[in-house]
């Protein structure tokens, strides 16, 4: 039985969490694919921690959530600790370099562990605005569960109106998306 | 009247509250009435933005007990109208449909089950199978659908209402809070574009004609001075809910033929259980399911004979024992053993379902 | 020459006489209004609600199409059927109880939202139906079955001024007025400027009529008319609260 890949993808809301799993999904559906995705939501929705469970596969999915994600990826110090969880002897475990104190959250049994300088690489070679897609080339270079083009083409349908106004952002978009997709496939993991 | 919401097939990627409301409206419900809890809330959010596209009404109440009441006045008027709610607001729903039940009213109500008791979470739970089975005062007299796909939200809420005014008992939608929030793909259809006739409605007051003159007055009740009286409506209405019970009932099952166990899992719950089953069933074990899809009337004879050739029988719910209430009382006088899988308000994946069922099969080695 | 009293058209006569008691403010109520469905010609459209209580005995009372609700909830299936079918006319009848008790809610929001529904609440100062225990309108220092001692206001609090209360928050278009069994012709007058304001769909119409129940408040005939028109109408002025040209009548 072909099994879905799990996706849990947390961030300080604002940080475009949920955006970045609702265009994964679109270029997801774009090839086909069966998809799932749900965003945690509980009474604590304003000022707690953002989570999305993308699971995208060539069958129906079975349930909502998963106990142990195949990718997990953490924003922020607060996602680290929120969505450890999730993490076991399959899982790679993704965070944000930039993020401080969090060496002793970090879950203990992950398959691999992975540090990327995403924010950084946004501030400094791109523009913050694009962090969240820089983590979504991220993903789909962590799972390949999209093809490039496919994600280039779910922006292009996500953002598009935004490009119409600035060109310049659509460049820039798809320079985050890459960058993301290079600073994972060169580790290995994937 | 207006342009047809839905034409041809459209595939689309949404979350369930939203195929609830295309739903509805794919159905011709042509009002709804609604008081905003979660997990709910975008099924009026959505209604509310397609309404005026296609000539149809809505009205925010002050509560729930309001959003029943006037949904039955709706129907009385002869309209396809609806409502949604969860968890408290749930609570509250009971009091009018226990008057759409002892009145034989039409109604259809989604209900996204959220934590409970009380306010609990807002999240998910299947804690709401009792309620809505067999809330308020009566004896149950409503039908029943758990969905487990958004495809099924999407055709349950169609069904609902045919099946609603063919039959006359107060029909409900039972989801939860994953599939209300949750997206995935389904397709949306116009049923009459695929030869599903729409069952007609018809007023219950303010027909033609002058009441007294013309035609009889419509003196609609639920109050009954004697016992007899009382008895002599319900018996009435039982007899007509035993009677179409056997039309109504649906229910899916795999791998029954000489179980060692069989997994039996209603909702967004059957989705786990049905790929444990068949993954377990492939690595050669004899593991089956059951899925009632009417919980409300229960597929009784159906569940019998299939437990009947199972050796064990595995309940898996968000619960502690609602859907495990309903199974033993209609497996009473059989002696096949029942383990449990029982979490109130928390979700169960396939992997847990695997692996509480190679424990049980392991332990009888 | 004999002069037979006119019974109302609307009215249903295989359930006459209806099951009131003797006494009671119901019979003349249902007959102002019984009279106003049959001067209006709206014999057809009418949808009447009662409630539960001595109201529901009502339930067949009319050659209308009728409904009888759960407690205070006469009002929301009025509206849901006004809003379903706005051609009917719509009457929630109701007591003290469905209407500031229970319904309370129910009430305020349809006025507040200017639902196009008539409501008409029997206020007889006790929920007569179930025993007689004090109500909304049970005045301070009334004897009732739950304060056998007299309304006290600090422990129970004070009387419910329904038509004030809904002629403050309901809007421009709506009909406001308390009438009494003990005033007929002014009651019917209400009642028919109620339904009128229905008709010509202008807003809200809400009357409130001061009524009888000799049984629970244990009175002749004579202590009966008392209460009525001397107590009572000290504690709720009966009138025109409002109209749709303005506040006051």
């Amino acid at each position: 039985m072909d099994k879905a890949v799990k996706i849990a993808l947390a961030g300080e809301g604002g940080q475009g969490v949920q955006s970045v799993a609702m265009i994964l999904t679109e270029a997801a559906a774009m090839e086909g694919k069966e998809i799932l995705y749900i965003p945690n939501f509980g009474v604590e929705q304003r000022g707690g921690v953002s989570i999305a469970f993308v699971q995208i596969g060539d069958q129906k999915i079975g349930a909502p959530k998963f106990k142990t994600g195949d990718i997990v990826i953490a924003l922020s110090d607060r996602a680290v600790r929120r969505v450890g969880m999730y993490a076991g002897p399959q899982t790679v475990f993704i965070y944000d370099a930039g993020i401080e104190g969090v060496e002793d959250d970090l879950p203990e049994n992950a398959q691999r562990v992975l540090a990327i300088p995403a924010l950084e690489t946004a501030n400094k070679e791109l523009h913050p605005r694009v962090f969240n897609i820089l983590i979504m080339g991220a993903v789909i270079g962590a799972t390949h569960v999209v093809t490039l083009e496919k994600a280039k083409e779910a922006i292009e349908k996500k953002l598009g109106y935004k490009f119409e106004q600035n060109p310049k952002l659509r460049e820039m978009n798809f320079k985050a998306l890459e960058r993301g997709y290079e600073m994972v496939a060169g580790t290995g993991v994937a | 009247m207006g342009e047809k919401p839905i034409k041809g097939e459209q595939k689309a990627f949404m979350t369930g509250n939203e195929a609830v409301a295309w739903a509805a409206l794919a159905a011709g419900a042509e009002i709804m009435y609604g008081y905003p809890i979660t997990p709910q809330n975008e099924i009026m959010q959505y209604w509310t933005r397609l309404a005026p596209k296609y000539d149809k009404k809505f009205l925010q109440t002050e509560d729930e007990l309001s959003a029943g009441f006037t949904t039955v006045g709706g129907v009385l008027a002869g309209r396809r109208a609806f409502t949604a709610t969860a968890g408290p607001g749930n609570v509250l729903m009971q009091e009018p449909m226990s008057m759409a039940e002892a009145m034989r009213i039409p109604t259809v109500v989604v209900v996204q089950q959220r934590g409970g008791p009380s306010t609990a979470t807002v999240i998910y739970s299947q804690q709401e199978v009792t309620l809505t089975c067999f809330g308020g005062n009566g004896e149950g007299l409503r039908v029943v659908y758990s969905t487990s796909s958004h495809q099924e939200l999407f055709d349950y809420t169609i069904k609902a209402f045919n099946t609603a005014w063919k039959y006359r008992f107060p029909t409900f939608v039972l989801a939860d809070g994953y599939q209300a929030k949750m997206r995935e793909s389904l397709v949306l259809y116009d049923p009459q574009e695929k030869g599903q006739k729409m069952v007609p409605t018809e007023a219950f007051v303010g027909k033609p004609g002058t009441p007294g003159e013309d035609r009889a007055p419509a003196h609609l009740r639920n109050t009954y001075n004697i016992e007899e009286e009382l008895m002599d409506v319900l018996s009435k209405d039982i007899k007509e809910y035993e009677e179409m019970t056997p039309e109504i009932i649906e229910y899916e099952e795999f791998n029954t033929e000489d179980t060692d166990l069989l997994v039996i899992a209603h909702g967004i719950v059957f989705r786990s259980a049905a790929m444990a089953a068949r993954e377990l069933a492939e690595e050669g074990l004899k593991v089956g399911y059951f899925r009632p899809i009417t919980l409300r009337p229960f597929p009784r004879e159906e569940l019998r004979k299939a437990a009947a050739k199972a050796k064990q029988l595995l309940v898996v719910e968000s619960s502690y024992g609602q859907l495990l209430k309903i199974v033993k009382d209609n497996l009473y006088g059989m002696d096949v053993p029942i383990k449990t899988h029982l979490r109130p308000g928390v979700g169960i994946t396939p992997e847990e379902v695997v692996a509480d069922v190679k424990t049980i099969l392991g332990e009888e080695e | 020459m004999e002069v037979l009293p006119k019974i109302p058209k609307s009215w249903n006569l295989e359930t006459k006489p209806h099951k009131f008691c003797p006494g009671c403010g119901h019979g003349l109520i249902l007959k102002a209004l019984g009279q106003v469905i049959d001067e209006l010609g709206i014999q057809d459209r009418v949808v009447f609600g009662c409630d539960i209580g001595c109201s529901l005995l009502s339930w067949d009372f009319f050659n209308v199409d009728s409904v009888q609700t759960h407690h205070g909830r006469t009002t929301p299936v009025m509206v849901g059927i006004k809003r379903a079918n706005p051609e009917l006319i719509v009457v929630a009848y109701m007591g003290d109880g469905g209407g500031y008790a229970i319904g309370s809610q129910h009430l305020v929001n349809a006025a507040t939202r200017d639902d196009k529904i008539t409501v008409l609440l029997v206020n007889n100062t006790n929920y007569a139906m179930t025993g007689g225990q004090m109500a909304p309108t049970t005045m301070p220092g009334q004897k009732t079955e739950t304060t056998p001692y007299g309304r006290d206001v600090l422990e129970a609090g004070y009387p419910m001024m329904g038509p004030e209360m809904v002629s403050a928050i309901s809007q421009d278009g709506a009909y406001v007025a308390r009438g009494s069994v003990a005033r007929f012709r002014k009651l019917k007058e209400y009642i028919k400027k109620a339904l009128e304001n229905q008709i010509a769909g202008r807003g809200f119409s809400f009357v409130e009529a001061l009524s009888t129940c000799p049984t629970n408040w244990r009175t002749n005939a004579e202590q009966t008319w008392a209460f009525l028109e001397n107590e009572m109408t000290k504690q709720y002025p009966p009138g025109e609260l409002k109209t749709p040209t303005g506040k006051e009548g």
